[in-house]
């Protein structure tokens, strides 16, 4: 498939690049071809011979960014979507024809999207994909897939894209087409233009194929459907996942599956294509809950679903699962099952809503630094187990940290003594009781071996309100007045 | 549409009259006790497991109030799932909450989930998922102030029939409250409480002993006047325990000077 477009309709233009200290012509429009011009062409002969020749610097970057936009595009027709550099895009139509009434048919589906997204395109179909993109650039285009050598052997010398030497030879020697080269014993060319010549060759012909490598690797569960009609309807998007839904429950319960992680692409008529993820904590296929889950993100959504003039297709792919027992375990392990199903299916639900980044567990970090001993991560991750603490003793650590901690000013009675009174937000407190200190030595992994220690207070005021503050280095040291910091609150 | 509204309507009338008159009293089994024999008695025997309560506080308070909270859905609740959803912005002012220090109060942080709501409606929300889900033992919503959605009754009155129905203890912990002009903004709470820091029984050496409440119980099935205790949370218990009324009360006195030969003890509960 070899595309083309995005030129002014004002008259011939080109791009051009700077190469070898010229600015020389890139790309040509076709006006610009039809007045003779070529790519290479120095841009000072160009405007000599055609004065009115617009032309605009050539950007590889945009040119790549937007082969990548299309090719994202392209996954409507097929998952296996791959850019054919510089200027192509190659699909793995296998399986995937039929879904739009057989391959012509689907050429010509493509070929009329890419119009109707301002772009010209030239398509084949084809057995392999050199032989597709050889077709494809050096003739009409069209469905090859019994003709296709036929149609290969009377393609030009130039579809070989091949270093100049060997094009130079091979038509010093007479050949005009790739049958010409066809027809003779491929030893010959081995010896005379490498081994890489004939599979070259082969490959040509569509006798060697070789896999694809298509830009997002392809879901193996994925169920899809296309509509000729684009509808934008919200109530018939809902029956359109709900359906999808109830076809990978099915896919997935003949694997033995539950997915982790659901994915659906709407592909919008006018080429935009949209992602929607949802995951779950346990594996299921609970087509309603995973329906709930699907509404859920589309109410929650902050920039809702545009349907712009509708979708013309739904994907629904299972990029994560994990083997899933439909059977419950045992008689007793019901009720706990049950519940713990439960409550795995609210935290999906409040994940789908307010984000991974909102629903959070407790996760128990091996550091001794208080503010890394404890850190909120997804529900997703496993449960730490705590230590017990230690009976009898009022709680140690606060039960709100501040992040960073809050400088205050302190009295205190002695140097190295625990507060008297401090101010905080601008209100004093008059420290009643106090315990301390306890004294932590930072990480010197991530503060140096200089790091000042921090002694620790637990201290209560005369409200009775409970503070954890610590004094940031020493006296004794002789360092200049230790600062003094809230660090957290107690219930 | 408008049959709809009406009956909405009378549902709040009834929801109302319900509340007045200590209608759907809980049974026995349906009650979790405090601990402190004192305030149990005043409840009737304690607290409705299926219901909402909340709980008020003034900004300096939250901690204390948090931590009232958190002891009131252990005891709701023990051994079972908590949800704590709080709105963004409380981090910043009171601080993140912290998994070592919820263990040293007594709260397994493996079963606490903590939902970070945008703002209050998002919280609310979060507490009212919470609220219809079987398996969850009890669930914490905290709300600043009073945003438009607690304006009327209709958002508590959901949440309450939500734990009625599910089981789900819920507490609604307010802040922030004490500069509204209007008194108390309605709610159907089946309790209502204010609660702060109180002094705590101090250990030896002048440390800071059990986390100490004082609790005002403002409205409640069948009370008649406010009453007030002074509470302690035993963690290791998992009960409160009324403080005893002070022969010479605490009051503000220097602190004695340290010996100034620098050294620092190896344990705690040196200062002062």
């Amino acid at each position: 498939m070899r595309l083309c477009g995005g030129a002014p309709d004002e008259g011939p233009f080109a791009l051009v690049e700077k190469r070898a200290n010229a600015q020389r012509l890139f790309a040509l429009d076709p006006a610009a071809l039809a007045q003779g011009l070529t790519p290479g062409l120095s841009l000072s002969d160009a405007r000599a011979r055609l004065p009115s020749l617009l032309v605009a610097p050539a950007d590889p970057a945009a040119d790549r960014a937007l082969l990548l936009r299309l090719a994202a595009r392209c996954e409507r027709y097929t998952p296996l979507a791959a850019l054919d550099e510089p200027h192509g895009l190659v699909l793995d139509i296998a399986g995937c024809a039929h879904l739009f009434g057989g391959e012509e048919a689907m050429r010509a589906r493509v070929i009329a999207d890419f119009r109707a997204w301002g772009l010209t395109a030239q398509a084949a179909v084809a057995p392999s994909p050199d032989c597709a993109r050889a077709l494809a650039r050096f003739s009409a285009g069209g469905t090859f897939t019994d003709q296709a050598e036929g149609a290969v052997a009377r393609l030009p010398l130039a579809a070989l894209e091949a270093d100049e030497e060997i094009h130079f030879a091979l038509g010093r020697a007479g050949f005009k087409t790739l049958g010409d080269l066809a027809a003779r014993p491929t030893r010959v060319f081995a010896a005379r233009f490498g081994n890489e010549f004939p599979f070259r060759l082969e490959r040509l012909f569509g006798r060697a194929d070789h896999r694809i490598t298509p830009l997002r690797p392809p879901p193996d569960r994925m169920v899809e459907r296309h509509f000729l009609e684009p509808f934008s309807q919200r109530e018939a998007v809902e029956s359109v996942i709900d359906d999808l839904l109830h076809d990978v429950a099915l896919l997935l319960e003949q694997r033995g599956e539950g997915g982790r992680r659901f994915e659906l692409s709407f592909f919008r008529a006018d080429g935009h294509v949209r992602r929607l993820d949802i995951e779950t904590l346990r594996p299921t296929r609970d087509e309603k809950f995973l329906a709930r889950l699907f509404r859920e993100k589309l109410d929650s959504l902050a920039d809702p679903l545009d349907p712009g003039f509708g979708f013309d297709a739904l994907r629904l792919a299972v990029p994560r699962a994990e083997t899933c027992d439909a059977h419950q375990e045992s008689f007793d392990g019901a009720a706990r099952n049950d519940n713990e199903r439960e409550l795995s299916e609210l935290l999906d639900r409040l994940t789908t809503r307010f984000g991974r980044a909102r629903v959070l567990r407790f996760m128990r970090e091996d550091a001794h630094e208080p503010e890394r001993e404890s850190r909120a991560v997804p529900a997703s991750a496993p449960p730490s187990t705590w230590p017990a603490p230690v009976p009898g003793e009022p709680p140690a650590r606060p039960l709100t940290l501040f992040d960073p901690p809050q400088p205050v000013e302190v009295v205190a009675l002695a140097p190295d003594g625990p507060p008297a009174r401090f101010r905080w937000r601008r209100k004093i407190h008059d420290v009643l009781r106090a315990e301390g200190p306890e004294r932590i030595a930072p990480d010197w992994r991530l503060h140096g071996l200089e790091a000042p220690e921090r002694d620790y207070y637990r201290v209560e005021d005369a409200e009775g309100r409970r503070f954890w503050l610590f004094r940031h280095g020493l006296y004794e040291r002789g360092e200049a007045a230790p600062r003094w910091f809230l660090h957290g609150l107690f219930a | 549409m408008s049959r709809v509204k009406t009956l909405a309507g009378l549902r709040l009338v009834l929801a109302r009259i319900a509340i007045r008159h200590g209608l759907g009293a809980p049974d026995r089994e349906q009650a979790f006790a405090l601990g402190a024999s004192e305030v149990d008695h005043v409840l009737g025997g304690g607290l409705n497991r299926a219901a909402l309560h909340e709980i008020h506080a003034p900004w300096a308070d939250w901690s204390a109030a948090a931590g009232f909270c958190l002891a009131l859905a252990r005891r709701a609740a023990p051994e079972r799932p908590l949800l704590w959803a709080r709105p963004d912005f409380l981090d910043d002012e009171a601080g993140r909450l912290n998994g070592v220090g919820l263990a040293e109060f007594g709260v397994d942080p493996a079963l606490l989930s903590l939902v970070r709501g945008r703002d209050a409606q998002a919280v609310l929300r979060a507490g009212m998922e919470a609220a219809r889900c079987k398996s969850l033992g009890a669930a914490l919503i905290e709300i600043v102030g009073t945003p438009h959605v607690l304006k009327n009754l209709t958002a508590t009155l959901r949440l309450a029939r939500a734990a009625e129905k599910s089981g789900v203890t819920l507490f609604l912990l307010r802040v922030g409250l004490e500069d509204a002009q209007t008194g108390p903004p309605p709610s159907a709470a089946a309790s209502r409480w204010q609660a702060r820091a109180c002094l705590s029984r101090a250990l030896s050496a002048n440390a800071p002993g059990a986390p100490g409440f004082e609790i005002t119980l403002l409205r409640h099935r069948g009370l008649t006047a406010e009453r007030s205790w002074r509470l302690e949370w035993l963690r290791d218990q998992g009960l409160f325990h009324q403080i005893p009324e002070p022969d010479d009360a605490a009051l503000p006195r220097s602190l004695p000077a340290l010996p100034a030969d620098g050294a620092v003890a190896p344990l705690r509960r040196r200062a002062g």
